[in-house]
């Protein structure tokens, strides 16, 4: 139990005392830890502060983001700054959307256990197992939209038994599902055309080159799309 | 824990809200605006700016913490590094890892040139990776560039450099296509055509997005790209001072190992600042919704060896920005909460200002609300005004929250708020800089060969920026810095490397008056608390 507001955590191994409002980045930052490595975005989007903790007397490991998870008592810290995924090469205009592409390219997914550990250690809750169930069978659209959440994190790799690099498979299949299955949008293709032909050269240029009292009055009574 | 005052004020909220739903509030008049921002915007606020004594700019006004570091040391001394003896030599050098830095590398790399991209954290660290409601582009068939244009020139006061505002706008469509064509992304209905929404001063829906993690899909996505086509990149290394060659042109950079501290020499034919805004500079105090690693250090870098800033008094702060709780202070909630059809609320639940004016003008009503309306809602640390995120399944249907914006759903659910059904308290906080380095059509600086891209460029926007521009510069600036660096550098021979700007820099500080001993760049933020 807290005790004045005031909570025990142990960073790598060591005691401290801190506020019990602090997240465990800005608690790290309370103890005097100048942060390099294991910070970023402290907006829970950029993947950089991937931590792993245990509450003691509890025997589960428990993962989460430092920027986005409150300390509590008895909190054992130990953050992971950098995970060695596996990021294989490859280009995206020779990628075929197909089966095939995993296979080649991280055939690992097709040893998954179905022991559940990346989903279980997820700090954004996405099925992580699905997405790649998804991957396996080919069916990138629905990995896509499973895996959109994910940051990147490495977490669920660190606790799979079968060395799959989720992130860099869910990451191929967004880029496939957004190049070649997502519908391409004929407008914005159109428009792109017109522009090249210079269609609105004229119009960009006259207003341009009118006086600014002008330029401002078109502002103001400009009509607004509802 | 909501205090007791906010479970008061929720309730007048909850019993206004069908009425505030249906309400379409009126627009502000320009006069309306022009007072609104000059009693309460912080970028009025003389007595937090000062005149520069040094430098380019010198005689102009920028904001005191700005000062300090455009005029503080160097990190280094000349004899520090061996400028004989480069670790990397190579055509163009990119100096920063975020989307404009690579989408810079990319096109570079295509261009033939052979690259090299100094990052002061990893690849992919940087605002880019937060921005969440989206980009703008105008490709509707009621739209065009330059309906565009008039909607991003008034919003920015009129004070856009013309042709760069023409570049951003003209360019933005096929910008859209070439992240769609590496595979980014976008919210589409199934004939393929874009979901668009309105953001604050848009006149046309042509906010494109990628649910509400827009910025983190394309920086995933460029990041990996890069990774893809082979273009090396060095992590945890900061650049401290451009290297110029002895013919004041742009020559390279020292970096610095930010964990072990050692310095080397980058060689280049050409150099693109690609490093992003300031945010973690908490200009006038204000939280932030910025990266880490946000500390204006190109500002510095360019500045130093004698490339001029434009606009640098300007700062943008999100209407926006987390109020409570205490542990999100500052983040961001994304414009598109508004577009998508919450409204600011007052303590009272009346709807006080339209939810779409322009950025500038509704931080500024939100103060003013704060201060001379009726009041803010008391957090233990601050204050703020509502945004009535319930009003957004009201009007769209159940499930809209959590299929468009999934990452507030998540940021705030965290807490133990779930915005489906409890509004949020909100104040604004430091978005964006306005400013930056001059830069020609060419994305090139005052100085010969420096080129620079991103927020780190000043005058694309004027002296406001709308929701979704900054997105579209980084990759339509990135794409030409990348290209254009390239180009020149086929044509560069580098002379002698000097460090002697270090020198004559200390000696116009001392000239000057200057007694600080701020070091610059700033590289990050100070926040362990001193324990001794």
């Amino acid at each position: 139990m807290s005790k004045n507001g005031m909570v025990h955590i142990y960073l790598m191994g060591k005691q401290y005392e801190v506020p019990e409002e602090l997240t465990i980045m800005t608690a790290m930052e309370y103890a005097g830890y100048e942060l390099v490595r294991g910070v970023g975005c402290r907006n829970g989007f950029c993947g950089a502060c991937a931590t792993i903790y245990r509450i003691k007397g509890d025997q589960e490991l428990k993962t989460c983001l430092a920027c986005q998870t409150k300390v509590e008592e008895d909190m054992y810290i130990a953050t992971l700054p950098f995970f060695p995924l596996v990021k294989k090469v490859y280009d995206i205009e020779e990628v075929t959307p197909s089966q095939q592409i995993m296979m080649q390219l991280y055939p690992e997914i097709y040893s998954c256990v179905g022991c559940n550990a990346c989903t279980k250690a997820c700090p954004q809750g996405i099925n992580v197992m699905q997405y790649i169930a998804y991957a396996q069978r080919g069916e990138f659209e629905k990995c896509a939209e499973e895996s959109f959440d994910c940051v990147m994190c490495g977490i669920c790799s660190s606790r799979c038994p079968a060395g799959i690099s989720h992130p860099q498979v869910a990451l191929l299949a967004r880029r496939i599902n957004g190049k070649y299955i997502a519908p391409e949008s004929a407008e914005l293709k159109e428009r792109v055309q017109e522009i090249q032909n210079g269609t609105f050269e004229d119009l960009i240029s006259s207003l341009m080159n009118k006086p600014v009292d002008e330029v401002k009055k078109l502002y103001n009574q400009r009509d607004i799309e509802k | 824990m909501l205090t007791q005052e906010m479970l008061d004020s929720i309730k007048k909220v909850e019993a206004k809200r069908k009425a505030n739903a249906a309400l379409e509030p009126e627009r502000m008049s320009a006069d309306a605006k022009d007072e609104v921002l000059k009693k309460y915007h912080p970028d009025y606020i003389e007595s937090q700016f000062t005149d520069l004594v040094m430098g380019v700019n010198k005689g102009e006004k920028v904001p005191l913490e700005l000062a300090e570091l455009l005029e503080g040391k160097s990190r280094i001394k000349a004899s520090d590094v061996d400028l004989s003896n480069p670790k990397y030599d190579v055509d163009v050098l990119v100096i920063g890892g975020g989307g404009s830095g690579s989408a810079a590398a990319i096109e570079a790399h295509r261009a033939g040139a052979n690259v090299l991209v100094s990052t002061k954290l990893r690849i992919g660290d940087a605002n880019t990776m937060m921005a969440e409601g989206g980009i703008q582009a105008a490709d509707k068939p009621n739209d065009s560039p330059e309906i565009h244009f008039l909607d991003a020139f008034g919003g920015g006061h009129f004070a856009a450099k013309k042709p760069l505002l023409k570049k951003l706008v003209t360019e933005a469509p096929e910008a859209i296509q070439w992240l769609n064509g590496l595979g980014v992304e976008f919210d589409k209905a199934e004939d393929g055509s874009m979901l668009t929404t309105h953001g604050g001063g848009t006149s046309r829906k042509r906010m494109h997005a990628a649910k509400d993690y827009s910025g983190a899909e394309i920086m995933r996505t460029l990041r990996d790209e890069v990774q893809c086509e082979g273009i090396e990149v060095v992590d945890f290394s900061a650049a401290v001072e451009i290297i110029l060659d002895d013919e004041g042109k742009a020559a390279g950079a020292v970096l610095m190992n930010m964990e072990t501290k050692e310095l080397c020499v980058a060689r280049a034919k050409t150099v693109i600042i690609a490093t992003g805004g300031a945010g973690r500079i908490h200009y006038q105090g204000f939280p932030t919704t910025n990266h880490y690693g946000a500390t204006a250090d190109g500002l510095v870098l360019a500045y130093r060896v004698g490339a001029k800033l434009l606009y640098p008094e300007t700062l943008q702060y999100h209407p926006t920005g987390t109020a409570y709780p205490q542990q999100i202070y500052g983040a961001l909630v994304t414009e598109k909460v508004r577009s998508l059809g919450a409204k600011l609320v007052n303590k009272d639940g009346e709807v006080f200002m339209h939810p779409l004016e322009t950025r500038d003008v509704a931080a500024a009503s939100i103060i003013k609300e704060c201060r001379d309306g009726k009041g803010g809602i008391k957090t233990p640390f601050g204050e703020g005004v509502w945004l009535d995120t319930p009003m957004i399944e009201l009007k769209n249907g159940e499930g809209t929250i959590e299929s468009r914006i999934p990452a507030m759903l998540r940021m705030f659910s965290k807490y133990d708020i779930d915005i489906r059904k409890t509004p949020i308290l909100v104040y604004p906080t430091l978005h964006y800089q306005n400013g930056g380095i001059d830069i020609d059509t060419n994305c090139m600086s005052g100085v010969e060969n420096l080129f620079v891209a991103g927020e780190a460029v000043g005058g694309i926007h004027g002296t406001n920026r709308l929701m979704g521009n900054s997105l579209l510069d980084v990759v339509v600036f990135g794409r030409d810095a990348g290209k254009s660096a390239a180009a020149k550098a086929k044509d560069v021979k580098v002379g002698k490397l000097t460090l002697a700007h270090i020198d004559s820099f200390e000696k116009e500080r001392e000239e000057a008056g200057v007694t600080t001993d701020t070091l610059s760049p700033k590289l990050l933020p100070h926040y362990a608390r001193e324990v001794s």
